[in-house]
């Protein structure tokens, strides 16, 4: 608003005046929306309450008497419900951050495929594309999780390869446990990665200067690798090996990849991946073929035209769909209560809910995780997305 | 995908916000809409399960239909939902359903914390193991490291944790939420055992496709009344509900039948009289007319008749009376007289 408008309202009555009509209405529906809330909150505790249902949320630290298949943390039936909910809480971001990385490479495989010159892998692509992308999730995660039990042999006969062993009961490996000073390998690796960051910009800032070129991929390959390792020889293997052996029922000792899992994530990436390749084929095509010449003009190669030309600019087209498909991705892994595979609706909005009847906070809370999570995916995207996007000079 | 976690959002809605379910008097909604809603499981044969006509069939069924018959005269006027185990309370806190059938076990916790009152005790039951006879197991104790599955929601998951620790003895759990999985997962060996109430157990076992490979061992490790559940705070229909159980229980106690119950009503005995409404006015005291118990045992039948017919000897799973024989034979089906 000027100043001209100003004087001019000063005049007029305040009724008429856009402004102060404007401020009013966006009053008015804050007040709405607050009531609303406020009047649903207080009608849902004086109805648990009329219908004498347990609240609040002191249920939580309250033992909770059940055992859980796989747990990325310390959790046994004395643990509190709270603790169940945050193995429910790791179980999830352990198969979705998984899911999402595979989901990520297949489908920019298959989307880079369906533009390829060679028919066959043009056509695979495509019918990889329409039929996953058409069959109901659920259904896939059912087809998966049949067809690893199905395919496995028995515990008593489980495929054996070294200390390796597989069977229906999932794949057992040998588990590294880990002795004093083992965690400086850890800090290695981040040590690398740390490194590789400042050697990327460093080389940048060179090839600016001077055009030289630098190996900065390999070479960070080898500090990200190589300094754990040199640190794993240094240190003369830090770990006990425990390897699994078969004991009664099952194995015994060592790790299990249960099958639920192995289904879950199979389901979720390659469902996801099919819509992810979509995404990335029409990011690619989106950039206009006089790009590509424009770049052969120059005298660039194909190779280096794809990487510094073509993809950037996809990305830009890319990435705000991409988001949405990490983002299903994560939600859609709450289907993995039909697998048996314990993520957070499983737990918590499972057996929790039901052996403690407080399902208005159970469901609330697990609403208000799937929102954390989503909005913090969305805002890495977005801060990624605004990096891509193209800086006008 | 979101579905679930919708639906569980709706149902805690619909608790949240459903104003006066709670302690509207559910024997006057129930005569307005002309059925009662009753919440049964997805397909436990025997105890509710559609049969080959497509109809529902089962000791919990029959139950819900003795209710009808005593509300409407008729024990058709009802309708069923299928629940699955971690469904079922929210659906008879919200009002979804006017009672809950499903072989649902009485604790303190889901008796005093939900909101909700148990009935009575149409079925006593523990549980059992359920293993592959190949295994050549002989007791329970043999199970150490196992992986069992089991259903989620259920006091089944409990009681199996507290078994096996206070036996020092470990296992892997394989959960699922619905019925059908964990048959599947069972079938499929995903799991040694298969664990839930015996009488659940039974049923299963006729399932499988070879149900003789299968055994339960004699290990009962807990107390499993299964009752009818209605809300608190209407107390009117939680005497119905009470009721019905006791009048086929006290039917068959004086030999009265779906049969013989139209002889009977000349009966001089006073404690027929009483039940069959010839005497006094106990119909009028829980809101119903004086035929309520003649409706039920004319068109349900007695507590034994109908337990011969959905699981004792005149069913498929051929379970003996056991515990759940009247007090007079030694079990423990014992109704409070009504006078
Ligand atoms: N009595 C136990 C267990 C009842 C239960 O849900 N049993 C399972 C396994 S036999 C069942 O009936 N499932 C049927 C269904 O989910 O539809 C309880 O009340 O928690």
């Amino acid at each position: 608003m000027n100043n001209d408008s100003n004087a001019q309202s000063s005049k007029a009555s305040l009724l008429y005046d856009p402004v102060a009509r404007s401020i009013f209405f966006q009053c008015l529906t804050v007040a709405i929306v607050a009531w609303l809330v406020y009047a649903g909150i207080n009608n849902a505790i004086t109805n648990l309450e009329k219908a004498n249902v347990a609240s609040g949320f002191g249920f939580l630290s309250d033992r909770s008497g059940f055992d859980v298949s796989q747990s990325l943390i310390e959790y046994t039936n004395d643990s509190s419900y709270l603790r169940a909910f945050y193995v429910g809480l790791t179980n999830t971001l352990l198969v979705s951050a998984l899911g999402i990385f595979f989901a990520t490479i297949i489908g920019f495989a298959v989307g880079i495929g369906r533009l390829s010159q060679n028919y066959l892998i043009r056509k695979i692509c495509m019918v990889y594309v329409e039929l996953l992308r058409n069959i109901p999730l659920l259904l896939q995660l059912l087809f998966w999780y049949k067809a690893v039990l199905g395919v496995l042999p028995n515990v008593r006969d489980a495929m054996q390869v070294g200390n390796i062993y597989l069977s229906n009961r999932g794949l057992a490996i040998p588990k590294f446990i880990p002795e004093a000073g083992a965690s400086t390998i850890f800090w290695a690796f981040v040590v690398g990665i740390i490194a590789t960051f400042v050697v990327a910009k460093w080389a940048k800032k060179r090839q600016m200067k001077t055009g030289q070129q630098f190996p900065t991929i390999l070479v960070g390959f080898g500090l990200v690798l190589g300094l754990p390792l040199l640190a794993l020889i240094v240190l003369g293997f830090p770990f006990v090996i425990e390897n699994p052996e078969l004991g009664g029922f099952n194995f015994r000792g060592g790790s299990v990849v249960l099958p639920e899992f192995v289904a879950l994530l199979l389901g979720l990436a390659l469902y996801t991946a099919a819509f992810i390749a979509e995404i990335v084929r029409s990011g690619i095509l989106a950039v206009s073929k006089g790009q590509t010449e424009a770049a052969y003009a120059l005298g660039i190669r194909p190779n280096i035209t794809m990487r510094k030309v073509i993809v950037p600019q996809a990305m830009r087209v890319v990435i705000p769909p991409l988001t949405s498909q990490y983002l299903n991705l994560t939600k859609n892994s709450s289907l993995a209560v039909a697998i048996g595979y314990p993520d957070l609706v499983a737990i918590f909005s499972g057996t929790v809910l039901n052996q403690t009847g407080q399902a208005v906070e159970v469901v609330l809370m697990t609403m208000l995780v799937y929102l954390f999570l989503s909005l913090v995916t969305s805002t890495f995207m977005n801060w990624f997305n605004s990096r891509v996007s193209l800086v006008e000079r | 995908m979101k579905t679930k976690i919708f639906t569980g959002m709706l149902a805690s809605a619909a608790l949240a916000l459903s104003a006066s379910t709670a302690s509207a008097a559910t024997l006057d909604d129930v005569k307005a809409k002309g059925f009662v809603q009753c919440g049964v499981s997805t397909g436990l044969s025997g105890f509710s399960a559609p049969n080959d006509a497509g109809e529902w069939s089962g000791i919990d069924v029959e139950y819900c239909r003795g209710v009808a018959a005593a509300v409407f005269g008729d024990p058709s006027k009802v309708k069923f939902t299928a629940l699955t185990a971690k469904e079922r309370f929210t659906a008879l806190q919200s009002g979804e359903i006017d009672i809950l059938s499903r072989n649902t076990t009485w604790t303190m916790s889901r008796d005093t914390q939900l909101g909700l009152n148990f009935a009575g005790v149409n079925y006593y039951d523990g549980q059992g193991f359920m293993v592959r006879k190949a295994l050549g197991l002989n007791s329970a104790l043999e199970l150490s490291g196992a992986s069992v599955c089991v259903q989620t929601g259920t006091t089944t998951e409990l009681n199996l944790t507290d078994y096996f620790k206070a036996n020092n003895m470990e296992y892997k759990p394989v959960v699922f939420e619905k019925l059908e999985e964990v048959n599947a997962a069972y079938a499929a060996n995903r799991c040694d055992v298969y664990t839930t109430d015996a009488s659940g157990l039974y049923s299963i076992r006729l399932t499988l496709d070879n149900p003789d490979e299968h055994t339960v061992l004699p290990e009962i490790i807990s107390k499993e009344p299964l009752g009818p559940v209605v809300r608190q705070g209407d107390d009117q229909w939680f005497n119905i509900a009470k009721w019905t159980h006791i009048a086929m229980v006290n039917a068959e106690e004086l030999g009265v039948t779906s049969e013989n119950v139209d002889l009977e009503k000349d009966s001089e005995n006073p404690n027929i009289k009483r039940l069959l409404g010839t005497e006094g006015n106990f119909g009028e005291s829980i809101g119903l007319d004086a035929e309520w118990a003649y409706n039920i045992i004319k068109t349900v039948g007695n507590y034994g008749e109908v337990f011969d017919r959905t699981v004792g000897a005149g069913s498929p799973l051929k379970i003996e009376r056991g515990r759940n024989a009247l007090w007079t034979d030694g079990g423990l089906q014992y109704g409070p007289p009504i006078r």
